[in-house]
Order: C-alpha cells, then sequence, then structure tokens
C-alpha cells in the first residue's frame, strides 16, 4: 500500500508524500482541511452576517443620534405589523413574484421543450447559449432598456401606434413586465434541463399505451418537469423578493426592497430594515425547505 | 385531424419558441442601436448614427475608473470562490459526514436569499466589527456568492467521473497529491475554469450587495446606475452598456463552450 514508486530514487519522502501519507491514514483529518475553509468564510461572513442582522432586528435607534441602542425589544416587528403600508407592500411584492413565476413558467415551457426534444443537437447547443447568454448580459442595462421601451416616446408606442393601443407606461404592470423579461432565462435553463432529463422510452411507453400526444404532455412530461419549474422558481421568486432597482426604474411603487433600501439608505435605520428583511428571508428559507422536498435541488 | 392538430402544434411551438427569443434579444439590440445614436435622447425612432458616443466613452475617466475597480473585484472574487468553492465540493464529494447535505443548502443560500437581505447583513457586520468599506468588503461579499457558481460546477463534474479512474491511480502506486495532480486535476480543469468565469462575469454585473459594501469604490454597475440619470451622459452610458454586455457576455459563452465541449468529449450525453 506504501510501496515507492520506481523512479523516486529518494530514501526519505518528501513532506509532500509524507503529509500525503499522514492524510490518507486520516481521512477525518483530510475532511477538516477540505472544510474548514469554505465553512469558515460562509459560516463566519455569510451566516454570522445574518445572525447579527436578525439580532440587530430586535434593537432600535436613537432618533436624534442615529445610533443603535442595543436594548432588545419588538417595536420593529410591531410596526412592521401595525402599520398597514408595510402588509400591502408585503403582499404586492409576493403577489407579484407569483404573477412573475406563473408568467415565466409559461413563456419557458414551449421554448425548453423546443429545445430539449424537437431541435437537432446542433441548434439546441446554440440555443443553450443564447438563452445562457442575455442571463449575464448587465442586469442594469436590461432594466434600462426597457425603460427605453416603455416610454412615452418609446418603440412600444410607436409600434402599437398604428393599431390604436398604448403600451403600458411605468406602473405596477412595467415592473412584472420588467422582471418576467429579467428572470425568464433562469426558468428556461432548468425546465430544459428537467426535460432532457426524461427519457424516450417513457414517451415510447406513453404512445404504445394509447395515448395521444396531449395526454402525455399533461400525464407524463408535466409531471416529471415540475421539479425544474420549482428550481427555476426559486431563482424568479427571490430575485423578485429582493430587487429594488428595477421597480425603482420603471414604477414608483414600493416594494419589500426598496423598503429595506431606503430604511438603511436614507434613514439609517439598519434595526427595522433588519426587521423587514426576516419577511423575505422567512418566505424563501420556507419556499427552499419545500422545493428541496419536492426534488428541485436535483434539478437545479 | 390528427395530423392537422401535431401540425399545427409544431408550428405552434416553432412560433413561441421564436417569440420568446425575439423577446429576449429585441431589448439587448435596442441598447446596442443607442449606442450609435445621433440624438442625446433616446426616441424612437433614432435620427442618424454616430461613433461620437463611442470616443467619449473610451477616454472619460470616470468610466476607465469603474472598469478598473470591477476587473479588481472581479478577480479577486473569483479567486477567493475557486479555492472555497473547490474545496468544498472535494470535501462532499470525497466523505460522508454528518451536515453533507446541509452544505449545498450553505453554499446556495447566499444566491438563493435576495441580494439586499445578503447587502444589509454584511453591511451591519461590517460596520459593527469595524472594518473600512472598500474594495475589500466588497470582494468579500462578491466572493460569498459567488462560491455556489464553482462548487456547482465542480461537483457535477465530480459526480460524473468515475472514481475508478482514481483507484487506478492509487493501486498503480500514485499518492494522493499525485493523483490529485495528475488524474483528477485534469479530469476537473474544465469545469473549474467554467465555475471561474461564471464567478466572474456575476461579480462583474452585480450591484445590490455592492451598494451595500463599496463605501468609496466605484464599480461598473454603479457607475452606469449613477450617471443615467444625468440626461446628457445618457448615450455615452449606451456605449459602456453595451462595453459591459460584451465583458459580461464573452466568459459566460467561453465557460459554455468548455462545459460542452468536455461532455462531448467524454461521450455521454449530459
Amino acid at each position: 500500500m506504501t510501496a515507492p514508486i520506481a523512479s523516486d530514487p529518494v530514501s526519505r519522502p518528501s513532506v509532500g508524500r509524507r503529509l500525503a501519507a499522514f492524510f490518507h491514514r486520516r481521512p477525518r483529518a483530510a475532511l477538516a482541511v477540505l472544510l474548514a475553509p469554505p465553512l469558515g468564510w460562509l459560516l463566519i461572513a455569510y451566516i454570522g452576517s445574518l445572525a447579527l442582522l436578525l439580532v440587530n432586528a430586535f434593537f432600535r435607534i436613537d432618533p436624534f443620534t442615529t445610533d443603535i441602542v442595543p436594548e432588545p425589544g419588538l417595536q420593529n416587528f410591531e410596526r412592521m405589523l401595525d402599520q398597514e403600508v408595510y402588509r400591502v407592500i408585503a403582499v404586492r411584492t409576493v403577489l407579484t413574484a407569483v404573477a412573475v413565476t406563473v408568467s415565466t413558467a409559461i413563456l419557458a415551457f414551449p421554448i425548453a421543450y423546443y429545445m430539449a426534444r424537437k431541435a437537432t443537437p446542433r441548434i439546441r447547443g446554440l440555443m443553450v447559449v443564447a438563452i445562457l447568454l442575455p442571463l449575464w448580459a448587465s442586469y442594469l442595462v436590461k432594466v434600462y432598456a426597457w425603460r427605453v421601451i416603455l416610454a412615452e416616446d418609446g418603440i412600444l408606442n410607436w409600434a402599437l401606434a398604428p393599431l390604436g393601443l398604448r403600451g403600458p407606461g411605468f406602473g405596477d404592470v412595467a415592473v412584472w413586465l420588467v422582471f418576467t423579461y429579467l428572470w425568464l432565462p433562469y426558468m428556461i435553463l432548468p425546465i430544459y434541463a428537467g426535460l432532457e432529463r426524461i427519457p424516450d422510452s417513457l414517451l415510447e411507453a406513453s404512445s404504445d399505451l394509447g395515448a395521444r400526444g396531449s395526454t402525455t404532455i399533461r400525464r407524463v412530461i408535466l409531471p416529471l418537469a415540475f421539479p425544474a419549474v420549482v428550481a427555476g422558481s426559486i431563482f424568479t421568486f427571490s430575485l423578485t423578493l429582493g430587487d429594488y432597482i428595477a421597480p425603482q426604474l420603471v414604477s414608483s411603487t414600493q416594494f419589500i426592497g426598496s423598503v429595506i433600501y431606503s430604511q438603511v439608505g436614507s434613514s439609517g435605520n439598519i434595526p427595522f430594515a433588519a426587521a423587514y428583511a426576516t419577511v423575505p428571508i422567512l418566505i424563501m428559507v420556507v419556499y427552499l425547505l419545500l422545493a428541496r422536498r419536492l426534488g428541485a435541488f436535483e434539478a437545479l | 385531424m390528427e395530423g392537422l392538430g401535431a401540425w399545427l402544434g409544431r408550428i405552434g411551438l416553432r412560433l413561441m419558441t421564436a417569440l420568446v427569443l425575439a423577446f429576449i434579444y429585441v431589448p439587448l439590440l435596442l441598447v446596442i442601436v443607442y449606442a450609435f445614436n445621433d440624438n442625446l435622447v433616446a426616441t424612437w425612432p433614432p435620427r442618424g448614427f454616430t461613433l461620437e458616443w463611442w470616443s467619449r466613452a473610451i477616454n472619460n475617466p470616470g468610466f476607465r475608473g469603474a472598469l478598473a475597480s470591477s476587473l479588481i473585484a472581479g478577480l479577486a472574487a473569483t479567486a477567493t470562490a475557486l479555492v472555497l468553492g473547490s474545496l468544498a465540493a472535494l470535501a462532499v464529494h470525497r466523505f460522508r459526514f454528518f451536515g453533507r447535505d446541509a452544505i449545498s443548502f450553505l453554499v446556495i443560500l447566499p444566491i438563493a436569499l435576495p441580494g439586499v437581505v445578503t447587502g444589509i447583513a454584511i453591511n451591519s457586520a461590517v460596520s459593527t466589527i469595524g472594518i473600512p468599506f472598500g474594495m475589500l468588503t466588497v470582494i468579500i461579499g462578491h466572493a460569498t456568492f459567488c462560491v455556489v457558481l464553482v462548487y456547482n460546477n465542480l461537483i457535477a463534474r465530480l459526480r460524473r467521473t468515475a472514481p475508478s479512474v482514481e483507484e487506478a491511480s492509487q493501486d498503480l502506486g500514485a499518492d494522493t497529491w499525485q493523483t490529485f495532480r495528475y488524474v483528477t486535476l485534469p479530469l476537473v480543469r474544465t469545469a473549474l475554469l467554467a465555475g471561474g468565469l461564471l464567478a466572474f462575469a456575476l461579480s462583474f454585473d452585480e450591484i445590490i450587495v455592492t451598494t451595500f459594501t463599496r463605501g468609496g469604490v466605484q464599480t461598473l454597475p454603479i457607475w452606469i446606475f449613477n450617471n443615467y440619470r444625468l440626461a446628457n451622459q445618457a448615450p455615452i452610458v449606451n456605449v459602456v452598456a453595451v462595453i459591459a454586455i460584451l465583458l459580461s457576455v464573452l466568459p459566460v459563452y467561453l465557460a459554455s463552450r468548455l462545459t460542452s465541449d468536455t461532455a462531448a468529449a467524454a461521450g455521454g450525453r449530459t
């Protein structure tokens, strides 16, 4: 097991080899060395920060000095639940997230299906790249593009004018449209991957058993693709819940992200921002746990 | 009847596919058109075409500084994410241990939770500890959510490689380092590169976490955000937008080539 390699003339093994042997005999130590840096980083830099944020949620700020007063209390949560505006904003954000998830799923399914089951391998490869690229093409640029499109003298009103129609302008519909645009690739890619994994034999079995195309889609393909839709919805949901830039640029309405941002930015009220941040955190943690049960993590 | 239905279905599917592709690409093409627009205001249709904004953008000191900051932050965050993501992926792939399933959850959390949450969490932690906000805090923030890209790419590749290759190496007398250096690393090199490129692209484009950790640092997205509202800067911003698209799209294109080529070379369906 520890036989020396023939080409190695040195009788005394090098430090590297001795270390290798040491770790080979002690897999626990090897595991510790591998895990310590990433776990340390994520636990300290991330979970630590999150924990600190949650602690902050129970503090308050001195209204005159805007210093954080570390006396635990529930006043932030009370304010959050008492004042209707915060409830309205939370509900509006969640409803927008749901609407965006539904619209991206509807748009994503046909193109993902075409890519996975109909396109030739060459076209499929090109299309994967074509979907992947805009995902990474500057978020801000895409939002600004929509600002220009939806503007009063923008291209949408110009194109619709001959039909006697007008675009939605800036507002809640614009926010929904921009989010749908922004997160669409996040939905297409997991659904595509999910559909591609369905073995051909299952579809053949379905048609051999007399199912028509539409029945096969409804009874075989959709249930099998469901975890992939859930996987995609993790992104559409989470990204919508926290975004404050797109709403700010194409509407004047407030979303959860805008409240958190303005509480930190203009009022310096980290405790209240932290308390309000527990809303998206809670929603996402529950969502992630549910998604894992539905098998969405394997579809990511 | 059945034939007609199937035919309609096929045409409908193609039409939907084409429409979705158009939906994705028309806004981006519009930005490119406006980068050459001979008018200070982005009205449609454009009046004429000019290259003036390009020379003005390239000579703009604010843009140059922001580009440099973005490159530094992206490279440092990518390097950190490569180390942390690889270690985590190797640990999860090689060993069975308590809490193993939690690792994938922990790694994905910074990207699954809304950016504004990650942003204020790091913001409040950093101000509590007393580190000054600046490039270092931007890099810490970016590295935290970039780890998942390296981790996911590497673990997917490790799962596809047969353990017998590494066992063969050890049976032939190679030690842990040699097996890693000559067997494992060549097998996963392209996955690492792809993960690194994606991490860089993500960092290069990030704005929300950056806003909360940047102090006085101006990355490219922050510069775009601050300058778009200034009316006389808008055409220059359009040019910078096209440059930003190219700079984040190029690494992603390379990453997708890297992962698909090796999958084909391995002779299997992905």
